[in-house]
């Protein structure tokens, strides 16, 4: 279990020691260290049931674990991240662009005009004022996503990113990635197949 | 700020999802079956109204407490507002504030029709609604413990009733004394009424830590 990179990692970011997690009592991730430099992404891949979603989730605060957690030498807080699940963390009843702006409000440190702009990005403007639940499953996707750019934040954690995405919508996340890193943002991203954009890997093998 | 947007989220979420009409379509329900059953006694029906008036929001109020945490645990919404910089003491006040704007006063705006059904005198009804809006808060935050308890057991209504049903017997003893008087004699009883009053306060002061407390299990 050891992350290999690719690149030498120019500034310290994102760094994780002894990182145990548990979920309903029982070990599903053990020691796990890793670290990724700012502007680097970290592809997470391993079986189903490896602890995958486990791992970004106690990143994000969701699930107890053990370990020390940091970023750039300083301790995590929940203000640095967004976190894109398999849930999108949208409201059925609320048209896309009320989710957003709901968003931008309680994550705070929306860009100006940053709701407008994200969704012309992520191709959603013409379905703003459709309710959520009448979204197909891809259109769901780049709306949940769209929030990676109404709100700029240094973590990106993203839990099999390119799931219900079609070509062009795993262009717009890549292009969106990229950006990130160029401008010294951390992703951490499980997935399946290989994700073009991945500096490291951190293969969690078999269960 | 933040609150305010939690609020406003939830007031027209409770609106969109039907919440509301679901509730006062329950209240309508309920107080046109109760003469039927008690048969046709006015004055019979004048002594328990008050009394079957409180029973009836009590039940309103429980139907509508259902999902009010599962509903975000589910869609991804709560990682969301774990995101965010509120705190959950915060978050289960906002939440609260919601229900009670978004369920408890269109209930009490709604007290005036449901007590002619009942054969209140129109004289005791700006009481009743008084005592209701009074009421209203501890309501609300006693039931958003028993949902927060609940939160992880799938189909938890009457799971979350059981909790919080013992939790609003000093609401409904204080409730039905301002009542009683109310009808007997068309004054307040200004007693019952800071008694139903400090309820409320200390409801929803204290359960917000509760409901945390709760909240935090689900980040184990």
């Amino acid at each position: 279990m050891q992350g290999q990179s690719n690149h030498e990692t120019k500034r310290i970011g994102l760094t994780c020691q002894g990182l145990s997690v548990w979920r309903n009592g029982t070990r599903v991730v053990r020691d796990l260290s890793f670290e990724i430099g700012c502007g680097q992404t970290l592809m997470i891949a391993g079986p189903n049931g490896s602890g995958k979603t486990s791992i970004l989730r106690a990143l994000a605060g969701f699930l107890a674990c053990d370990g020390d957690i940091g970023f750039n030498a300083a301790p995590l807080a929940a203000t640095h991240m967004h976190y894109v699940g398999h849930q999108s963390g949208l409201k059925q009843h609320l048209s896309v662009i009320e989710n957003l702006q709901f968003m931008a409000a309680i994550l705070a440190g929306a860009r100006p005009n940053g709701v407008a702009e994200a969704m012309d990005i992520w191709g959603v403007v013409r379905l703003a004022h459709s309710a959520v639940g009448e979204l197909s499953a891809g259109q769901l996707r780049r709306s949940a996503m769209a929030r990676l750019t109404v709100v700029a934040r240094p973590i990106w954690l993203l839990d099999e990113p390119f799931t219900a995405l079609d070509q062009a919508g795993r262009d717009i996340l890549s292009a969106q990635v990229a950006a990130h890193c160029s401008a010294g943002g951390v992703v951490v991203a499980s997935s399946h197949e290989p994700l073009p954009f991945a500096d490291q890997h951190l293969n969690l093998g078999v269960v | 700020m933040l609150l305010y947007h939690i609020m406003k989220q939830d007031i027209v979420l409770a609106w969109r999802q039907g919440n509301i009409s679901l509730v006062l379509a329950f209240l309508m329900i309920a107080v046109t079956l109760v003469p039927f059953g008690i048969g046709p006694e006015l004055d019979l029906l004048r002594r328990l109204a008050p009394g079957l008036m409180w029973v009836i929001l009590v039940l309103a109020v429980l139907l509508s407490l259902d999902r009010l945490f599962q509903s975000d645990v589910e869609d991804g919404h709560f990682d969301q507002l774990l995101l965010g910089s509120l705190s959950l003491e915060g978050l289960a006040m906002a939440k609260i504030l919601a229900h009670f704007c978004a369920i408890i006063l269109p209930l009490a705006l709604a007290l005036p029709i449901a007590g002619a059904l009942l054969n209140i005198a129109p004289a005791a009804l700006p009481i009743l609604v008084m005592a209701v809006i009074a009421a209203g808060p501890a309501l609300c935050a006693l039931g958003a413990v028993g949902a927060a308890l609940s939160v992880s057991v799938q189909r938890a209504g009457l799971l979350t009733a059981l909790v919080v049903m013992p939790l609003f017997v000093p609401v409904l003893i204080f409730g039905a004394s301002v009542t009683h008087q109310a009808l007997a004699d068309m004054t307040v009883n200004w007693w019952a009424l800071a008694a139903l009053l400090l309820v409320s306060v200390a409801a929803f002061l204290l359960s917000p830590l509760a409901i945390a407390a709760a909240l935090r299990v689900l980040l184990r």
